[in-house]
């Protein structure tokens, strides 16, 4: 907490203009849009713009999305997945070209952020596009040439699942200090060794870096999948305060009532 | 920017009109119930569970689980609508109302004019007093008849229904009294010291 500085009001996020320009296929159903704000003062590895969407009869829809470039990039790069009978996503992916222009503002938020001035060893566990504030972290751990003790822990339905797949086998490739582990859920190959079915204790217990080492730990996906592994890092011993999460989509069977 | 930029091809899916006046600027209607917390979802057992409303060095009541069920019932049925952009229609939330909690400890008006809430896992969120009486404000310990779920924030929550749903703090433990206005989590975070979804206040200086 922090007494109110009366005599600073704060600045309000105002929206700008950002105009499109490159529009990556991920996979069959994300694709990363960098695109160029008219006037960014620069973010924190985690954060979220929100984009606004208007229809001619005025209509609007806003959604947030994490930054998936670090700092040091020029552009700003959104990651976005097809939501099913969504209204933004299916939008950005079937409609939006290069040279378009977007409304957004940001950046937003300042508690799923990580830096590289930041001390200790780092866990990131990534559900589906989860990986997304996780990848700028990485990036810019990547930038800064940064050696903290790192892992990311990600899950994805398939191989052809997984998000930025060869830029974070390129980076740990050159980089003793990352490991990069996948669990694939739905669908492996025959000759896939990792590991196969959902992130579980057994593989947390084996990849993250032991709680007496305190290790910062992020983890972001769907709502259950952040609900699940964040309980067994919680039974596992990582101190409850470490642990930062970010849940996004539908409850699941959490949520009780309608 | 003065006026919004129209977005090539970008027609409305949702028939969000008919509810306008049910939805604040911004969001979307949502039949399902997100969940979005900071960390992991605290295991809180009701029996070590323990409410206590603090007036600067001294506590003005502390209640078990027990106790605080046997003060009086309310049942509201109100809208939330969370920052994110969701907003959930006609939910039902049981519990005590702010106004009950200052009548049961002797209190006939507010001793300061904020309070912070304090939870488990070190969240807090600041609310001034005026949004929590007048039957705006509950701590709540039903939804939708049933005991809330832990990742809703059972056993306990605070509900401000009026306000963003961060201000409705889930692991509610404490509710402390302020002379001034101080910024909980999120608010020291980025986000609105206030947080009214109807003048969209989601972020600092909105």
């Amino acid at each position: 907490m922090t007494a109110i500085d009366a005599s600073a009001p704060p600045e309000r996020l105002e929206w700008q203009l950002a105009q499109v320009r490159d529009i990556v296929a991920e996979t069959y159903r994300v694709k990363s849009f960098m695109l160029e704000p008219v006037n960014w003062t620069g973010h924190l590895p985690g954060q979220h713009v929100d984009i606004r969407l208007t229809a001619e009869d005025g209509y609007q829809a806003q959604r947030s999305y994490s930054i998936a470039s670090p700092s040091e990039d020029k552009l700003l790069t959104v990651t976005v997945e097809r939501v099913t009978d969504g209204e933004v996503s299916p939008y950005l992916l079937d409609e939006l070209r290069i040279g378009d222009r977007l409304e957004l503002r940001g950046p937003i938020a300042r508690h799923f952020v990580w830096t590289s001035g930041s001390s200790g060893s780092l866990c990131l566990v990534a559900g589906g596009t989860g990986i997304t504030p996780l990848m700028a972290m990485l990036r810019h751990r990547d930038r800064s040439s940064c050696h903290t003790p790192t892992v990311l822990i990600y899950s994805a339905r398939s191989r052809a699942d997984i998000v930025y797949r060869e830029e974070l086998e390129g980076m740990a490739r050159h980089d003793t200090n990352l490991a990069v582990i996948y669990a694939l859920t739905r669908e492996q190959a025959k000759d896939w060794a990792g590991h196969r079915g959902r992130i579980d204790r057994p593989l947390l217990a084996a990849n993250c870096f032991p709680p007496a080492q305190n290790p910062a730990i992020y983890v972001c996906g769907p709502t259950d999948f952040v609900e699940s592994v964040a309980g067994v890092l919680v039974e596992l011993g990582y101190d409850p305060l470490s642990i930062k999460t970010e849940r996004f989509g539908p409850s699941g069977g959490l949520s009780h009532g309608k | 920017m003065d006026e919004a930029h129209i977005s090539r091809g970008f027609r409305s899916k949702r028939q969000t009109q008919a509810a306008k006046d049910r939805l604040p600027p911004g969001q979307y209607v949502t039949t399902d119930f997100p969940i979005l917390s900071a960390g992991p979802t605290p295991q809180i057992d009701v029996s070590r569970w323990k409410l206590a409303l603090q007036l600067g060095g001294s506590l003005l009541g502390t209640w078990t689980w027990e106790a605080f069920e046997t003060l009086p019932q309310t049942t509201i049925r109100t809208d939330i609508h969370c920052v994110t952009k969701w907003s959930k229609l006609d939910t039902t939330w049981q519990g005590v109302t702010f106004d009950d909690l200052l009548k049961v400890v002797g209190l006939s008006e507010p001793p300061e004019p904020y309070v912070m809430a304090h939870c488990d896992g070190g969240y807090t969120t600041n609310v001034p007093l005026a949004d929590l009486i007048g039957g705006k404000a509950m701590v709540a310990t039903r939804y939708e008849g049933l005991p809330i779920a832990p990742a809703h924030g059972g056993p306990a929550r605070l509900l401000v229904p009026h306000l963003y749903f961060w201000k409705s703090a889930k692991w509610l433990r404490r509710i402390r009294f302020m002379p001034t206005d101080e910024r909980g989590f999120w608010e020291s975070l980025g986000y609105h010291i206030h947080g009214d979804p109807w003048k969209e206040q989601r972020y600092d200086g909105d």
